[in-house]
């Protein structure tokens, strides 16, 4: 009985921990998305709430929250108000079997940092992102609006032509390392080749994933319907696609929904192709000391670049960011704190390499036509992943 | 106790689902149902652990299949369809044809209790998972019926290009 409760227990703050995590990054990553698009396009991006604007996302929230949540008489009432929460949470779900990192030990509790290990784990993803689209496009039928039911349309044609390359990008994977589990598909990707190399997915033998991973990666800008792929929200030809007709919180659901679905496709590109937690060096080469001369470079970074142009508020700010940076990284000369989280340090800067894709890709690359889309994903995308799938199959069987 | 409370909730999501497709008026919501009793299947499987079952029927049927059918039902004119009679007049034998169906359940029930084992959920404590075993006897005992299916799917893929496109 006391094993079931601190079992409930556990998993309960476990949940709370990651709902926590996730739900800030979901809010800042849209900061250092307008920032970092900004500065591509050479603008300084939000500036004004707090320094830098990095209060600019709580205040949008508070705005979203506040204003009109206007229905619409001409919708279908509860399938318009399902939508959005159908596309949330789905989105927010798949992050519940994403392992973050191995054992660890805190406050004497053993505990993995996974909210839960599905033997069916990436089938798990794959079915609960497959559901998304059903916000999308009730969301899009429920608003009764001809804008909003092309978005609806084109979203599901997309999401059905992008999931089979999707699914194609991974199959090369499960073939190397022969599960469905995420934890055991990170397990088969510990150690190192010649010494150096790491046995990532992307670098695993008999044949490294280098295909699969282009494929999946390209797959998933289109499954979350990011730019260049963002067809279904296309302000130039369909006003916003889907959600024209949703406003305040309903429509930040949505909003919230695409970030999410960001965040999990970047934590499952680091875990199936990319290690997940494992560090890209071997520890005789020093890389557990890699957390610390980040943070000191960042802390350096900051101090200098506070003594140029910046006046008042945001030079002093710039301080205390370096500061704050200097002592994070300083952390890291701790042996405990070093043991518990340099694997969530290389898991989040894998991911947050991914996240900054997106947001690059974004900034550079203009909207595919929609026939191009098409075209692209069923005569490139697709024989490109079933030949990777049949050319590891072969490698497997003979060298496996 | 969790598993008997589980299966009543699944099975009623599953009938009433199915009972509700055929009864609704807009075809969405009709799909919408049919969505809702596909799921209650894939918990029915969850059940059996059929996890590997239980996905397949999430992605494959509920994230592949219903999608095409709202797209469809998206892109065709349904309104004259909304209007017109639903049931037509042959109730009696469709209830004839429920009735017979039922009589022999009953019967093959009654006549076979305890004759006929029901399919037991894969061996706990046995080393491989759901999807091992699926493939294992998938590729090796019904080999030859799965790779005339996927003969049989492609025919139909074929046949669908060719009669959608005049010249290819």
């Amino acid at each position: 009985m006391t094993f079931a409760l601190s079992f409930y227990t556990l998993a309960v703050v476990k949940a709370l921990v990651l709902l926590g995590i996730l739900l800030i990054t979901l809010v800042y990553i849209q900061w250092v998305e307008r920032k970092l698009i900004a500065h591509i396009q050479g603008r300084w991006g939000p500036n004004r709430v707090g320094p830098h604007g990095l209060l600019q996302p709580i205040a949008d929230s508070l705005k979203l929250l506040t204003k009109e949540d206007l229905t619409p008489p001409h919708v279908h009432k509860l399938i318009f108000v399902m939508a959005p929460f159908l596309a949330v949470s789905l989105a927010l779900i798949s992050i519940a079997v994403i392992p973050f990192g191995g054992e660890v030990e805190v406050f004497g509790v053993r505990t993995t940092l996974q909210l839960t290990d599905l033997n069916i784990g990436l089938l798990f993803i794959f079915a609960v992102t497959s559901l998304g689209v059903y916000g999308i496009a009730l969301g899009g039928w429920a608003s009764n609006n001809k804008y909003s039911l092309f978005g609806a349309l084109r979203s599901s044609a997309q999401m059905l032509s992008y999931e089979l390359s999707l699914s194609l990008g991974v199959v090369g994977v499960l073939l190397l390392s022969g599960s469905l589990s995420l934890r055991r598909i990170v397990d088969s990707q510990a150690g190192y080749y010649f010494g150096f190399l790491p046995r990532w997915n992307v670098f695993h033998g008999p044949l490294p994933q280098l295909v699969g991973f282009l494929v999946y990666l390209t797959a998933a800008f289109a499954e979350t319907n990011r730019v260049p792929f963002d067809l279904p929200e296309a302000e130039t030809e369909l006003v916003a696609g889907f959600h024209t007709e949703y406003s305040s919180m309903k429509f930040a659901l949505f909003f919230m929904a695409e970030y999410a679905n960001m965040i999990t496709v970047a934590c499952l590109a680091t875990v199936l192709f990319f290690g997940g937690w494992h560090a890209p060096l071997p520890e005789s080469w020093g890389i557990q000391y890699a957390p610390l001369v980040v943070g000191a470079l960042v802390a350096g970074l900051l101090l200098y670049h506070s003594q140029g142009a910046f006046a008042g508020k945001q030079r002093r700010s710039m301080q205390v960011f370096g500061v704050v940076a200097a002592l994070i990284g300083a952390a890291f000369l701790l042996q405990p704190v070093r043991v518990l989280f340099s694997p969530l340090f290389w898991f989040a800067a894998k991911s947050g390499f991914f996240l900054f894709l997106y947001i690059w890709v974004r900034g550079t690359l203009p909207r595919f036509r929609y026939d191009q889309l098409m075209g692209f994903g069923w005569k490139v995308l697709f024989p490109v992943g079933v030949a990777n799938v049949l050319v590891t199959a072969l490698m497997v069987a003979l060298f496996g | 106790m969790l598993d008997t409370a589980l299966f009543y909730i699944f099975a009623a999501l599953t009938l009433g689902g199915g009972v509700l497709t055929i009864t609704r008026r807009s075809a969405v919501h009709s799909a919408i149902w049919l969505i809702t009793s596909l799921l209650g299947v894939a918990g029915l499987y969850l059940l059996q652990r059929a996890e590997f079952l239980a996905g397949v029927q999430v992605i494959l049927y509920v994230g592949g299949i219903m999608v095409l059918f709202l797209f469809v039902i998206m892109l065709v004119n349904l309104d004259q369809a909304a209007k017109e009679k639903r049931f037509s007049g042959q109730k009696w034998i469709a209830l004839a044809c429920v009735a017979a169906v039922a009589l022999q359940a009953l019967w093959f029930v009654s006549k076979g209790a305890g004759r006929f084992t029901l399919g037991q959920p894969s061996i706990a404590g046995e080393n491989l998972g759901n999807s091992e075993h699926v493939s294992r006897v998938l590729f090796s005992q019904y080999l030859l019926p799965f790779e005339l299916a996927s003969i049989l799917l492609l025919v139909a893929i074929i046949g669908a290009v060719v009669m959608a496109k005049k010249r290819i």
